[in-house]
């Protein structure tokens, strides 16, 4: 291995020549009494990420499940989009009508591991659709894990809308709750994951905030329950 | 040459600052408002104290296993496709980007914010070797464009106001509209028409990194504003450089940091995009990833058994906005990428008292810092404690005239004094008769000979007719 890599190592022991040769990392002990778990209501939780989502400037509707795809419609019609991507695996019955819809998909026959649609393409639709992973509702949170019906990282970053459908059951009260859902995707596929809160923001210049700064200037979250 | 060593002492810096009217206003708005937002988020939470011990002591797990974490990371990105690179200081890193940009033929990158990066000088390497680096966080760009320093973690160009960006926009962009105004919306707008090009062509991307999980290899970065997102997506190929405490052990940990950091940094729930990425995904993003592991003086902190704890630093920036000291004088006065309460020991760990032997003393000791740190850093210790090297330094360096320094006999003397009661109180007596010729409106505003610096900033209460002892032995 390379000459730094083994000087790195060897300083970083020198170091830590007062930790005893005996001791293991988790010796070093961390307490976890931190909350864990919320068990509120489904209701009660929902709520929470309405107000949240809200709080920071996206917008919230809550749709019957069988309706979705009627919602996506409507909200695509108010929105203005003409042309939106749709995540891989979204449900066919999410796809909205009266819009042109593109699938993110690689070309037939294109070399495995291609992607679908480039950053330049992307740059030319109006909208994205996906669904999502967990949504958190204490930090009115959008968790997507790069897969299925969350669609690649690009589609829910280059176009300027963003709508994303969340299941009822897919709304966790806290971070540690949404963390522990990702662990075996992570884990196990190495998954990218995005966490969402609100639409692309800065507060740079005087500290105003501006929304839509290169990220999706408008978030909808559909609540489907 | 590090910077702080090119740089003024803080007492002359700050002088200069704090002549500065409008850098004055600015700070003071920026650090008043968000301090009070990160109060209000932070007293949503019931049980951030236990979350703050818990980011504490999971940070003290990895600094005193940090190569145990280091080669379980390094295995880790590498199972999952990513490359790992080794760097003793800023030379090397920034050669290594500079070889890795280099061998894929391009002349342009984009680039994330990142303090680490700012630390090494990467852009101006890049630079030399006819590279150029696009800042994309909007401060960044503006600190950029005009050849500037940062002067805060979180909002590095709040020294500029719109008027100042406006103009820079105007001079240093060529697709700005001529009526741009200096609207933050129109001028955030800006930035994002001339930022997207880059974006979608740039085969190339370099970003710092806030978390990596040695457990899982997967690399982070938190930000609000999506370019980080755009360079770490996007491009073809992705560098990302990160000091080598930036790791947490295990996955589950980012449930405690992502707690802790939005709240403490922007004062936010949550910051809108965060992006966790483990080596290459196939047909999503980069094809190639490499990760730069960077020392550049961090086992010297690691080997300060009080300077440690500064590594546990997640750069928040929570105690620049709540330090008095800060909060008047701005970042510029450090001299350092690191500025305030945490620059003012971090600096000197880096890279030595000898450049940077003044900012131990940038501050009142208030400890305001340590009540807001998210992973408990107590700053006023090694605010002292690197006071105390301090002084030792110029004493050795000083030969028998640094060791017989008025100040240093003064204090051993008072150490004598104070260390016995009858040595204690016939001082106090002889104070009391001494006194009277200085005593004006009751305080000393001027002390005599040798002392007078000391008054010359600050006024001494004088030695009361009675004191305690004596009200003591004497009460009925």
């Amino acid at each position: 291995m390379s000459a730094a890599r083994d000087e790195i190592l060897a300083r970083v022991r020198s170091a830590l020549a007062d930790v005893p040769a005996a001791e293991q990392p988790d010796d070093v002990v961390v307490a976890r009494d931190y909350r864990t778990s919320d068990d509120r209501p489904r209701d009660e939780l929902v709520a929470l990420l309405c107000a949240r989502l809200i709080d920071y400037k996206a917008q919230v509707r809550q749709v019957a499940a069988a309706e979705v795809g009627d919602a996506v419609s409507q909200a695509c019609a108010e929105m203005g989009l003409r042309r939106v991507v749709v995540a891989d695996a979204l449900p066919a019955q999410w796809l909205p009508g009266g819009v042109e819809v593109v699938a993110d998909r690689p070309e037939p026959g294109a070399a495995p591991g291609a992607s679908g649609l480039s950053a330049s393409e992307l740059d030319e639709i109006d909208g994205a659709v996906t669904g999502c992973a967990a949504a958190i509702a204490e930090t009115g949170t959008i968790v997507l894990d790069g897969g299925g019906r969350c669609g690649r990282r690009a589609i829910t970053l280059v176009p300027d809308n963003h709508i994303c459908v969340v299941g009822e059951d897919q709304v966790v009260g806290l971070v540690p709750e949404a963390i522990a859902r990702l662990a075996p995707a992570v884990g196990d596929r190495g998954v990218p994951v995005t966490l969402i809160s609100g639409p692309s923001a800065s507060s740079d210049i005087e500290l105003t905030r501006v929304e839509g700064v290169h990220g999706p200037r408008n978030l909808l979250v559909l609540i489907a329950r | 040459m590090t910077d702080a060593a090119r740089h003024p002492p803080f007492p002359q810096a700050a002088r200069v600052a704090l002549a500065d009217s409008q850098l004055r206003h600015n700070l003071g708005h920026a650090t008043h408002t968000i301090r009070a937002k990160r109060a209000e988020v932070v007293a949503e939470v019931p049980d951030w104290e236990q979350l703050r011990e818990a980011g504490r002591a999971l940070k003290e797990r990895v600094l005193r296993h940090l190569d145990h974490y280091l080669l379980e990371l390094e295995s880790a990105v590498r199972a999952a496709g990513g490359e790992v690179h080794w760097a003793r200081d800023a030379e090397e890193g920034n050669r290594i980007v500079g070889d890795i940009v280099a061998a894929h033929g391009v002349d342009e990158v984009v680039k994330s914010k990142s303090l680490t990066t700012e630390e090494t000088k990467l852009n101006e390497a890049l630079a030399e070797r006819g590279i150029r680096a696009w800042e994309t966080d909007l401060a960044q760009l503006i600190i950029q464009l005009g050849d500037d320093m940062p002067s805060h973690i979180l909002v590095p160009a709040i020294h500029k106001n719109r008027a100042q960006i406006r103009e820079l926009f105007m001079s240093k962009l060529d697709d700005v509209p001529p009526d741009l105004s200096d609207d933050p919306r129109e001028l955030a707008e800006t930035a994002r028409r001339h930022l997207r090009k880059l974006f979608l062509n740039t085969r190339v991307g370099i970003s710092g990194v806030n978390f990596a999980v040695a457990e899982t290899g997967t690399v982070s970065v938190v930000e609000s504003e999506g370019n980080g997102r755009m360079c770490t997506t996007l491009p073809e190929v992705l560098i990302s450089v990160m000091g080598i405490e930036k790791i947490v052990p295990a996955w589950q940990d980012l449930e405690v940091y992502m707690q802790l950091l939005p709240r403490s940094s922007t004062a936010e729930r949550m910051n809108p995009y965060t992006s966790l990425w483990t080596g290459v995904s196939e047909g999503d993003g980069p094809r190639e990833f490499h990760l730069v592991l960077l020392d550049n003086g961090r086992t010297n902190v690691l080997a300060d058994q009080t300077g440690r704890q500064a590594l546990n630093c997640i750069r928040c920036s929570a105690c620049l906005n709540v330090c008095p000291v800060y909060e008047r004088t701005g970042g510029h006065a450090y001299g350092s990428t690191y500025p305030g309460p945490i620059g003012a020991i971090l600096t000197p760990l880096l890279s030595g008292l000898e450049d940077a032997g003044s900012l131990p003393y940038a501050s009142s000791l208030c400890g305001a810092c340590y009540e807001v740190c998210p992973v408990k850093i107590n700053i006023p210790e090694v605010l002292v404690h690197l006071r105390h090297q301090a002084v030792q330094r110029s004493a050795a360096a000083g030969g028998w005239r640094g060791r017989l320094s008025g100040e240093r006999l003064a204090m051993r003397a008072m150490a004598r004094v104070f260390a016995n009661r009858r040595l204690y109180e016939a001082a106090q007596r002889s104070g009391r008769l001494a006194q009277w010729p200085l005593v004006h409106g009751g305080k000393i505003e001027r002390l005599p000979g040798p002392l007078a610096g000391w008054s010359s900033m600050r006024d001494l209460p004088p030695v009361p007719r009675q004191s305690f002892r004596d009200w003591w032995r004497n009460r009925s």
